[in-house]
């Protein structure tokens, strides 16, 4: 088990390496510079000197090779709009992305888990069509969609809960909700469809032919099986997180990051944006060696085999 | 005591084929069969069968053009106008759905808008089922050196999220050359295609492992069919329920992925309508009138939801273990 | 002698959208203490939904048990409310499923598993569970017990994985148990071994056994008593000697027909039995073999036979048949010779090949589809 882990985290050096390579060329293959922003008011040799001063008129793979030995360090260059530390603005922004980020997905469990469960045990019920409907509108409607609404309901109607900020307990709650919205649905789903094939196997007869009671049965045997699927999708779950904060933040205006990532998009701040990109493929890179580890750790049949 | 034994008659002739009947369904008759009798897969398919018309005339349906807009006598300013359930004193029944914040016709933008989202469905995925259905064959089929490749490609592909590096994509690409081809289409196509490719092709490529080991291939093998004809005409067909249900659900994500570039704002270039730009543009008017906001919004739930109900219905009815 | 078990017209059927479903249509028999009974019959005939209603384990959508009693040591199993029939399940009656691949729960290692019927119903502790189980499992011929009780079903063939159902279903000294084609999964020189633990088992604790099978040699060497099942009813019964000797039922003629023999000749053919199992949404008015049958007339088509014992036979001998029971046709017939009707298995054969190959079938409205062009 502990070579796989090893093997597993090894496997992330070359991943890393080829993300960094697809996000500075992509970087660079846009046209124009930051600077064209400035609409002439900067003179072309004052542009020359900026050119020079973050390193843009150096041959590519230098560049590339100067990117990556500061990556590493975690020095991802400054901002051009800001003049800052792009580490700095991310450090800052960190904080508040991830505190959303875990609310959302404890809140998505704490919803969908149960949901998926008493779905799947009263099946064709109201309770059944219920979820079903709840899971299917959070999946298909866009969550910038479903928060605009329930800003306007909430916010701008009601006015019991502000529109923009972060902070306190008033500022997180429609953020947290509108972003755990699409991982809620998506687990929701797949905790019932996991349930359902689990109750329907052979073992399961058994187990009643034993005597036991149904929730013995139902949680000593059905559910264990059920919730492995359900552990595997902590990969795509933090991926969608990802996405979905960028929307989120932008909606609310959180100062996370996220919406430094779109505001950087928009202003072609291209250090902020590789430094984004970096480090939200690592997250995710990171999350999904979680799954495969966790997998490992839950099913007895992968367990005993590495 | 020696009764002459009678004839079978056609009562029982029925009741045998009765029996009989039941028991031999072709996978796909039986398929359509499940399906047409799941009432919101159904409705789902009729919805799409319907927009899909819209689509393709659009030109006839629409009453404007979506990007030309209404100034009232002439003035510069463009005016707002309410659909026609909305306030009286802003409706003008020219507009049915009202116009937005810059005085264009919400329904042409919506009808036009559908037409994009159409093609951006189906376009993109049509080109990750050919290109995913080919590779993961191959890989499935051959193996060796296509195959790793095939895997650590999947492995890299997977640690960027499809949304980031459609982002990216756009976002950087956009103002070149290669951004304009098609208005910006070929952009998003090619986008949408990168990123999910891959899945398409891991798929079939589980789907080759699984039926290459099963004795009807070996079967084909042994009268001597060449590798072409057993891919294509054995394996295929048999690996096909699954990619058709990958095909169904991958054109939402294609038409969602879309819907929220455009509201971010880098999506297909103006004056292009489509869904997500409208969304985008409602936005701006949220305070004034929420129309030119909820419209483009339930037109995409609506899209979502009807592939999404063919999709579950598809995939019910294709699973061979599931009996009615 | 009390028996065990009184069964008396059971009747289960399935609630289904293209009709209801007549799996077990009046049933009805008998077992003693420590006897060995054999449920014989093809797909779809019964006899595990039989087992299964035994244990009230039918799944309730869409099935039911609408009619009859099951007298289990004295009390109606169909009476008893679900906490008195949890305290039999695996206690006093327990049951060894088909395929021990699913059957087993894979995430949980077979010492729980084994244990848990212990702790639910003898009480016993975690400690004392787990030394009972390893006593078991040795019993069923595990080897290294101790070691191999804390794996997981995946770790282990499919043979062990049998004999872990077996020990499962032991546990608790059951009164009877129910076996359901326990070695059909398995592969032939596995199954002899499976069926003497279970011979021997059945000698050692004098549980009683009802062994259910489409396969006639299992019976043979097991059971003191075969029940022959053909289209939810049970069409012949007999001690086990007297039915291979002098069957009296044209299915069980011709189920013992259609097995080879090492006595025929090289070119003898292969005698199956023509035609396909009935419906049992709608099944055929008369008896239920009549429309597969060589030997019948026209009584046969119109009105169910009733299961009567059988002249020149054993006296506890019975059969579901209006051609050998008392007066009829075939009470003097030598099956071994006689066929039947040379007509009738023409009629029968072509039938079949008439059939096109894609039917369409009668929609839920009920109406048949229209009949063949030839009828």
């Amino acid at each position: 088990m502990g070579k796989y882990v090893i093997r597993r985290v090894l496997l992330l050096i070359p991943t890393m390496l080829v993300v960094a390579l697809i996000t500075f060329t992509l970087a660079h293959l846009a046209p124009g510079s930051p600077f064209d922003r400035t609409e002439g008011k900067t003179s072309t040799a004052t542009i020359e000197r900026l050119e020079r001063l973050y390193g843009f008129d150096k041959p590519l793979p230098e560049q590339f090779a100067i990117f990556l030995g500061n990556a590493v360090r975690l020095d991802f260059g400054d901002s051009v709009t800001r003049q800052r530390p792009v580490a700095e603005i991310l450090g800052q922004g960190l904080g508040t992305t991830a505190q959303l980020g875990v609310q959302a997905v404890i809140l998505a469990l704490i919803i969908a888990l149960p949901l998926g469960v008493i779905s799947a045990l009263r099946q064709n019920t109201w309770v059944d069509y219920g979820s079903l409907f709840l899971a299917t509108i959070g999946t298909t409607i866009p969550n910038f969609v479903i928060g605009i609404f329930l800003i306007y309901f909430f916010a701008v109607t009601l006015k019991v809960l502000p529109i923009v900020g972060w902070g306190d307990l008033k500022h997180m709650i429609l953020p947290t909700i509108v972003l755990s919205l699409g991982s809620a649905a998506f687990l929701t789903r797949i905790t019932r469809s996991s349930m359902l094939e689990a109750i329907r196997q052979d073992y399961v007869r058994t187990a009643r032919s034993k005597g036991l009671r149904e929730r013995s049965v139902v949680v000593g045997h059905v559910m264990k099986n059920a919730m492995i699927p359900v552990a595997t999708i902590i990969g795509p779950v933090t991926a969608a997180l990802i996405t979905g904060s960028f929307i989120v933040e932008n909606l609310f205006s959180i100062p996370g990051i996220g919406r430094e990532f779109v505001r950087s998009i928009n202003q072609r701040d291209y250090p902020v944006i590789m430094g984004t990109t970096l480090l939200y493929a690592f997250a995710i890179a990171v999350a999904n060696l979680v799954v495969d580890l966790v997998y490992g750790l839950v099913d007895p049949r992968i367990k005993v085999a590495t | 005591m020696a009764t002459a034994t009678r004839p079978m008659s056609s009562a029982d002739t029925v009741l045998q084929l009765n029996v009989l009947s039941r028991k031999q369904r072709s996978l796909w008759r039986d398929a359509w069969h499940r399906l047409s009798r799941n009432k919101m897969a159904m409705l789902g398919l009729g919805i799409i069968v319907t927009m899909s018309l819209i689509a393709v005339f659009a030109d006839r349906i629409a009453p404007y053009d979506p990007t030309s807009y209404f100034t009232d006598n002439g003035k510069r300013a463009p005016t707002l106008f309410e659909p026609v359930w909305g306030n009286p004193q802003y409706v003008d029944p020219r507009y049915l759905l009202g116009t937005d914040g810059i005085g264009r016709d919400i329904l042409s933008r919506l009808v036009y808008s559908l037409r994009i989202s159409m093609i951006v469905g189906f376009v993109p995925v049509s080109i990750i089922f050919v290109l995913g259905v080919t590779v993961g064959m191959l890989a499935g089929y051959i193996g060796g050196w296509v195959d790793d490749l095939l895997m650590r490609l999947t492995d890299v592909i997977y640690a960027f999220p499809d949304l980031l590096f459609l982002i990216l994509l756009m976002a950087t690409l956009r103002g070149t050359g290669v951004g304009d081809l098609l208005g910006g289409l070929l952009l998003l196509f090619v986008g949408i295609a990168v990123v999910n490719w891959v899945g398409m092709a891991r798929l079939m490529r589980g789907q080759v492992l699984s039926l290459k080991e099963k004795e009807f291939v070996e079967a084909a093998r042994s009268i001597g069919a060449k590798p072409g004809r057993i891919m294509f005409r054995h394996i295929f067909p048999n690996a096909l329920a699954p990619l058709i249900v990958a095909v169904a659900f991958g054109v939402p994500g294609a038409i969602l992925a879309e819907a929220t570039l455009g509201y971010l704002g880098i999506g297909i270039k103006p004056p292009t309508a489509t869904l997500g730009v409208m969304i985008n543009d409602g936005f701006a008017v949220f305070s004034a009138t929420p129309w030119p906001l909820l419209l483009p919004s339930f037109m995409v739930a609506i899209v979502l939801l009807s592939f999404t109900f063919l999709g579950d219905g598809l995939r019910d009815a294709l699973d061979p273990r599931m009996k009615i | 002698m009390p028996e065990l078990l009184e069964v008396k017209n059971l009747k289960t059927q399935f609630f289904t959208r293209d009709g209801v479903v007549h799996a077990v249509d009046d049933v009805s028999f008998e077992l003693a203490a420590g006897e060995t009974l054999g449920l014989v019959g093809e797909s779809g005939c019964g006899k595990s939904v039989t087992a299964l209603s035994l244990m009230r384990l039918i799944p309730s959508p869409p099935g039911k048990i609408v009619q009859g009693s099951i007298m289990f040591d004295g009390q109606d199993v169909l009476k008893m409310d679900e906490d008195d029939v949890r305290a039999i399940r695996g206690n006093n009656v327990a049951m060894i499923f088909q395929d021990p691949m699913t059957s087993l729960n894979p995430v949980l290692t077979i010492s729980r598993q084994v244990s848990e019927a212990l702790e639910l119903h003898l009480k016993m502790d975690k400690a004392e569970a787990k030394k009972r189980t390893i006593e078991l499992l040795e019993l069923v011929g595990i080897p290294s017990a101790k070691k191999r009780a804390d794996d997981y079903p995946h770790q282990f063939s499919g043979g062990m994985r049998q004999r872990v159902m077996i020990a499962m279903a032991l546990s608790c000294n059951p009164k009877l148990i129910l076996a359901d084609e326990p070695t059909t999964a398995l592969d032939v020189t596995i199954q002899a071994q499976i069926l003497d633990l279970l011979k021997n088992l059945a000698q050692e604790f004098r549980t009683a056994f009802i062994l259910i099978t489409h396969d006639l040699g299992v019976v043979a060497g097991m059971t003191q008593r075969i029940h022959v099942m053909y289209g939810g009813h049970i069409v012949e019964k007999a001690d086990t000697g007297e039915l291979f000797a002098n069957p009296k039922m044209p299915y069980t003629w011709g189920l013992l027909r259609s097995i080879p023999r090492l006595d025929e000749s090289r070119k003898a053919k292969l005698l199956p039995i023509e035609g396909l199992p009935p419906d049992l949404i709608a099944p055929p008015p008369g008896c239920r073999f009549e429309p597969r049958c060589q030997y019948r007339r026209e009584i046969c088509g119109t009105t169910p036979p009733e299961l009567k014992r059988i002249p020149n036979a054993k006296t506890d001998h019975e059969a579901r048949c209006w051609g050998t029971q008392e007066g009829g046709w075939l009470v003097n017939v030598d099956w071994r010779k006689d066929t039947g009707s040379a007509k009738e298995l023409e009629a029968i054969k072509q039938l079949v090949a008439e059939l096109p190959i894609e039917a369409t079938r009668a929609d839920a409205s009920g109406e048949p589809p229209p009949p063949p062009p030839n009828a």
